[in-house]
């Protein structure tokens, strides 16, 4: 099933320097320079090697120093997947942008790396990125991008380069709070852009779903194609109101994953048709039609601590 | 003079191995990865050989999710064995394995020993599979016993399944028992021709918020670091059993230092497992430093590291130890 909408990954981990990173409202920005990969399509992910970051030991077994930070818990002890929400191609490699919100031992980790400090381990990029308007509805007139929360990341790079290929797009960005909001600079000077928050504080009142209903009303569902990430609730909130109108939607999903590369069989999503499907090579984008739900049992941001 | 490099050509059986260095079944899906990696995956192999995820005569989705927990230093999973089936492994998978640059071994699992008869004598004849391994770590529908759990039914299922090929056999024991050394000599005295272990420890991470079993099986296998030193014990009372029989050893490999552990353990071979999923070519950064290791301590070759030879169990191995 490789196609254009999959760049494939270099084979390994390789380090990546940290070029720069920034606090967004309540996120993290981070960004990388991968010289050893390709140019990422939007839609797909890396793995991030954060227990390989200081204070984690040298790796596992004797000879590791376990226990030279006292804060380790022996977590992370997997990588983590994040989607890429700005590629930039240079002469020196390609700068990878990753939005993040520290959550977990993981993310904490990633919270704590800086320009000048430890490189970051990664591998990617890896599954499957978003398919073009004319490949999700033929009769489509453009592209209507939705958003919730830390979903902005491959929802922004996909606006870039859908915008760079003279595509009509409109964009809804919702979040829950101020604590749940950020990373609007990667949206630039963004026309066509709608605002929404739950509790008020940014702009308009109510879900983000609210908007993609009107706009899917007003305009006819004919001519969508719509495109989302978020959390669970809102993916499926979109799914369903995409099936009920028959439009083409693709939506880009998050489960538990292993290793991201279709070895650990973890990130099992259930599929219409019975079975699940693989999140990590089959996705993490899929078409709505695809799946039984976007509400899977272990998904979405969770604590554990 | 500079000292050669330490000669890592190993055996399995009669099947000649570039290295000691296998992939765990179940951690490594050579046709995905080949999705995601291209041609670059074949013209960089990480491992000596290949062993398929585990097989059974009829399809399998797997459990329902989550199926992964991260643990301190480790992974519970419960995946559930999803495959296409006997037929379909055969007419799809096969072919795609077969064009693999090392030895394929192919994983299978029947919930009786019919299911493990029809498993063999469909793999067993095709010429791209090498070596079977029978995943035991499931109950007989006939007794309900698991078979990896009993010696009796071990020896029974092995003594059947040794008429129908002469390709070798390899048992893969389950850490889940009092004593795996007892089913691993049962194994090979039914006729198995190697042994390994282990699989995963079996293992229920509960949920923080609901307070409840975590998984969507409820129950799954810690893997990782974390099991390394269960295995290395285990590999030890196994290895001391079964003296002639070639034992392939795993149990949270991460570095070339642990598969020389595994190695001086008693395990003529080692795979590496939930290290893969961390990085896709672990398996290649543990050669080097199994390499690099050997050399350090002036051993060059396999044969040369003291394992099966030069120390008996001590009775606290056997015996069980005090605790505290």
């Amino acid at each position: 099933m490789s196609g254009p909408d999959r760049t494939l990954a270099t084979l390994g981990r390789r380090r990546a320097e940290v070029v720069e990173t920034a606090k967004s409202g309540a996120y993290h920005l981070i960004t990388v320079l991968d010289r050893g990969g390709p140019e990422p399509q939007p839609g797909q992910f890396y793995m991030l090697a954060v227990a390989d970051l200081p204070g984690t030991g040298a790796g596992f077994g004797p000879a590791a120093g376990l226990g030279r930070d006292s804060q380790w818990t022996g977590r992370p002890y997997l990588p983590r997947a994040f989607s890429v929400a700005e590629a930039v191609v240079g002469e020196d490699g390609v700068r990878l942008s990753f939005v993040f919100a520290p959550v977990g031992p993981g993310t904490e980790r990633l919270a704590r790396l800086g320009v000048g400090g430890p490189a970051l381990g990664l591998h990617g990029p890896l599954g499957v990125g978003f398919s073009s308007p004319r490949r999700l509805n033929p009769d489509a007139a453009g592209a209507i991008l939705v958003a919730g929360g830390i979903g902005i990341a491959p929802i922004a790079i996909w606006r870039k380069r859908l915008a760079a290929t003279n595509t009509a797009v409109r964009t809804l960005l919702g979040f829950r709070d101020a604590a749940h909001c950020g990373g609007l600079e990667l949206f630039g000077k963004c026309a066509n852009l709608v605002l929404v928050s739950e509790d008020g504080h940014l702009g308009r009142r109510g879900f983000v779903t609210e908007p993609l209903e009107e706009m899917l009303a007003g305009d006819g569902a004919a001519g969508a194609a719509v495109y989302a990430c978020g959390p669970p609730a809102m993916l499926e909130a979109v799914r369903v109101i995409c099936a009920e109108r028959a439009v083409g939607v693709e939506l880009a999903l998050e489960t538990p994953m292993g290793c991201g590369f279709g070895a650990c069989f973890g990130c099992a999503v259930p599929l219409a048709d019975g079975g699940y499907l693989r999140l990590c090579v089959d996705g993490p984008v899929v078409r709505g039609d695809r799946i039984e739900t976007a509400l899977v049992a272990g998904s979405g941001h969770r604590s554990r601590r | 003079m500079s000292e050669p490099n330490p000669d890592l050509r190993a055996m399995l059986c009669g099947i000649r191995l570039d290295d000691p260095i296998l992939n765990a079944s179940g951690t490594f899906d050579a046709i995905a990865a080949k999705r995601v990696f291209g041609r670059r995956l074949i013209d960089r192999f990480p491992f000596s050989a290949f062993v398929s995820k585990t097989i059974t005569v009829a399809p399998r989705h797997g459990n329902p999710p989550p199926r992964l927990w991260e643990a301190s230093g480790g992974l519970v999973n419960s995946i559930g064995l999803p495959n296409k089936g006997l037929d379909g492994f055969l007419a799809e998978d096969l072919p795609q394995l077969a064009a693999l640059p090392v030895p394929l071994i192919v994983s299978v699992m029947g919930s009786s020993p019919e299911e493990f008869a029809e498993l063999v004598e469909g793999v067993a004849p095709r010429e791209e599979v090498a070596a079977i391994e029978l995943n035991v770590s499931c109950p007989n529908v006939h007794s309900g016993l698991i078979v990896g759990e009993q010696p009796v039914e071990a020896e029974a299922l092995l003594v059947g399944l040794r008429e129908l090929t002469a390709k070798p056999l390899i048992v893969k024991l389950t850490p889940n028992l009092a004593d795996p050394a007892a089913v691993g000599a049962a194994a090979v005295a039914g006729g198995a021709d190697a042994l390994s272990l282990i699989n995963t420890v079996k293992a229920t991470p509960i949920d923080p918020e609901t307070l409840r079993p975590w998984l969507g099986n409820q129950s799954g296998g810690l893997s990782g670091p974390a099991v390394m030193p269960i295995a290395l014990a285990q590999v030890r009372a196994v290895a001391a059993a079964v003296p002639s029989t070639p034992i392939i050893g795993m149990g949270g490999i991460e570095s070339g230092l642990d598969a020389l552990m595994f190695l001086a353990a008693g395990a003529d071979l080692v795979a590496v497992g939930t290290a893969c999923f961390r990085d896709p070519l672990a398996a290649e950064r543990i050669r080097q430093e199994l390499t690099k290791a050997m050399r350090e301590r002036s051993i060059f070759s396999i044969s040369e590291i003291p394992g099966r030879t030069g120390w008996a169990l001590a009775s606290t191995e056997i015996e069980g130890q005090l605790e505290g």
